[in-house]
């Protein structure tokens, strides 16, 4: 993590985040708190082989139904290594970019609100996985990640120790590593 | 009975509303469900002592006066303090007067207070029932195994009354680091689960903190000066101890006395407990919140020179960073036999059961401005968290506060002899 160590001015700094809209959202809904709730969708269509398409097109919020600009849509497949066609990035890689996403949103988000102007934010994310769980090779070995590491490189117009503040931030307002890190309800049907 | 203000708990702050209610001749009654300072005497285990130190136990018109001043009360002393200054001012307390409902008068005018030794009609009413009414346990989504116990700190007494057998300690702030220092202590394991949590060293630079704390001006900061009030109110207890050692108990110490660090408590799933992986940013938000306050104590240290005590203070401090586990545990079997005892320091919330007027938020809490309730003209609340100076909750906290919401309960009574 780098920093400059120049001090900025809360009214020069600009991340293109409308902090002023987020806060007033946080206000709104704390007096209608029904608007809060979300649901955020997506759909999946399998191709070939373990090739899948996935599609985000739709989320409900605010008491209604909104669609996004435009549908959005994601492949994903296994690997060569697999025996497979590696068509796509697999799944836990886009966790990996999930979790990238929101974190770096968040940065710029609480800098924003901070007053620190950024110059670049890169990050850098390892997740590490014993495949012999999803393999059913020992019991004893989960599935899914056993850690995940992120690095950040930041450049930005504060002391490291506020860039550190700022990551720090991300993450406990973060919606991704709070779903990766603790436990959430899900159900899986066939209709 | 007739009386023109009912004041609900004779605690420290009921007791300094009262003092401030006799020094204006308000004729006032003080209902107290046991004794004077009932929740010292039965809610709080037995090794504790408070988190400020002596020199800072004070009420309007009494001052400590042991030879102790750095030390920190046991029960025992806070209660012998408390009832000390009931006598001191001659307060009109009536115990065993635990209230069953409070509510409005007829037309809306006054408050009409049952209680078990009798109906009360007053104009005004001090709710002085405290912060700490009922512990907060989490909805964990299922029960916990049989044959793990699970204890509130109103039920925690002291490590020898627990099975023999592995702790989980639920919650890292004052009560959960001193009760799993003392737990493991005892040679029960401790797992703590960790979640937000405000680290604070016991002496900085020489100094108690709560010196730094009252010297800087922080302890006196205003409800009405902070950004988010609401946060505020929120921030959990500082993990501190008051120990004739003066030594810090922050999550290091912890681990340095053989605690096993965990993340926050997530859910019990097939008797499973689920903890967050989220432990280490829990504990860089907290470094960095330390660091910041240090900085602020250093800046004032500077600038307050060598006036005000400031002089001869020990050089800065940082200090480590708080270690964690490279592998934290994630799944904690509670079926297994590991786990013996469950104790939840999730916090505590104020009991507002008998209060029979619509003053409360969607989560139960009072609505109020600095202690002064919204919507219910002649209703004050007092001694709670934060209610109008980051020092509200503490003992010494209440002087000040009982002296601005009793002039504001005066101006109360003159306005309605006025119309």
């Amino acid at each position: 993590m780098t920093a400059t160590s120049t001090t900025a001015s809360p009214a020069t700094a600009d991340n293109g985040v409308n902090v002023e809209a987020l806060l007033g959202a946080r206000q709104a809904l704390s007096e209608a708190p029904e608007g809060a709730q979300f649901k955020w969708r997506a759909s999946n269509e399998w191709l070939h082989g373990t090739h899948s398409k996935s599609s985000v097109e739709s989320y409900y919020g605010l008491g209604a139904d909104h669609d996004h600009r435009s549908a959005f849509t994601f492949e994903a497949d296994h690997p060569l290594v697999f025996g497979a066609e590696d068509n796509a990035a697999t799944p836990v890689e886009l966790v990996l970019v999930g979790l990238a996403s929101c974190l770096t949103a968040g940065v710029a988000a609480v800098a924003q609100n901070r007053g620190i102007q950024l110059r670049s934010v890169k990050a850098t994310l390892e997740g590490d996985m014993d495949i012999l769980g999803i393999l059913g090779g020992d019991p004893e070995v989960r599935n899914g990640f056993s850690g995940v590491r992120v690095a950040y490189d930041i450049e930005a117009d504060a002391t490291p120790e506020e860039v550190r503040g700022l990551v720090a931030q991300s993450q406990k307002r973060s919606a991704v590593y709070d779903i990766l890190t603790n436990p959430t309800n899900v159900t899986v049907e066939v209709r | 009975m007739m009386t023109t203000v009912v004041v609900i708990g004779a605690g420290h702050s009921g007791l300094a509303v009262s003092h401030f209610l006799s020094q204006r001749s308000i004729d006032h009654v003080v209902l107290e469900r046991g004794e004077v300072a009932w929740s010292w005497r039965t809610q709080r285990w037995d090794s504790l002592r408070l988190l400020t130190p002596n020199w800072q136990s004070r009420l309007p018109g009494l001052c400590y006066g042991g030879d102790d001043p750095d030390g920190y009360m046991t029960m025992p002393e806070v209660v012998e303090f408390i009832s000390g200054y009931a006598r001191l001012i001659d307060a009109p307390v009536l115990t065993g007067a635990a209230v069953a409902s409070v509510r409005r008068g007829p037309g809306g005018a006054g408050y009409v207070i049952d209680t078990e030794r009798g109906r009360f009609e007053c104009e005004a009413a001090v709710l002085a029932t405290g912060g700490f009414g009922r512990p907060k346990v989490p909805d964990l989504g299922e029960p916990l195994p049989a044959g793990v116990a699970a204890l509130s700190p109103f039920e925690y007494r002291r490590p020898e009354g627990l099975d023999p057998g592995g702790v989980l300690v639920v919650g890292a702030s004052a009560t959960g680091v001193q009760i799993a220092d003392e737990v493991q202590r005892s040679g029960r394991p401790v797992t703590l689960a960790v979640g937000e949590h405000v680290r604070m060293p016991r002496l900085y630079r020489g100094r108690d903190v709560f010196w730094w704390m009252e010297r800087s001006g922080l302890l006196d900061e205003r409800y009405d000066e902070v950004d988010d009030i609401v946060r505020v109110r929120r921030t959990p207890s500082p993990q501190l101890a008051g120990t004739p050692e003066r030594a810090t108990l922050d999550l290091n110490a912890l681990t340095d006395a053989g605690v096993r660090l965990a993340g926050r408590l997530g859910a019990v799933r097939g008797g499973k407990a689920l903890l967050s992986g989220s432990l280490p940013n829990k504990c860089e938000l907290a470094d960095l919140k330390l660091n910041r306050l240090l900085d602020a104590f250093d800046e004032w240290a500077a600038s307050a020179g060598t006036g005000n005590g400031a002089g001869d203070v020990g050089p800065p401090e940082r200090f480590e960073p708080t270690r964690t586990p490279p592998s934290l545990p994630l799944e904690l079997d509670l079926a297994s036999g590991e786990i013996a005892t469950i104790i939840w320091a999730t916090g505590f919330v104020p009991d507002y059961s008998w209060l029979d007027i619509d003053v409360l938020d969607r989560r139960g809490r009072i609505r109020h401005d600095g202690g002064v309730v919204t919507g219910s003209p002649g209703l004050y609340v007092i001694g709670l968290n934060f209610l109008r100076r980051r020092k509200s909750s503490f003992i010494h906290g209440a002087e000040d506060d009982a002296q601005d919401l009793v002039a504001h309960l005066a101006a109360h009574l003159d306005s309605l002899t006025r119309t």
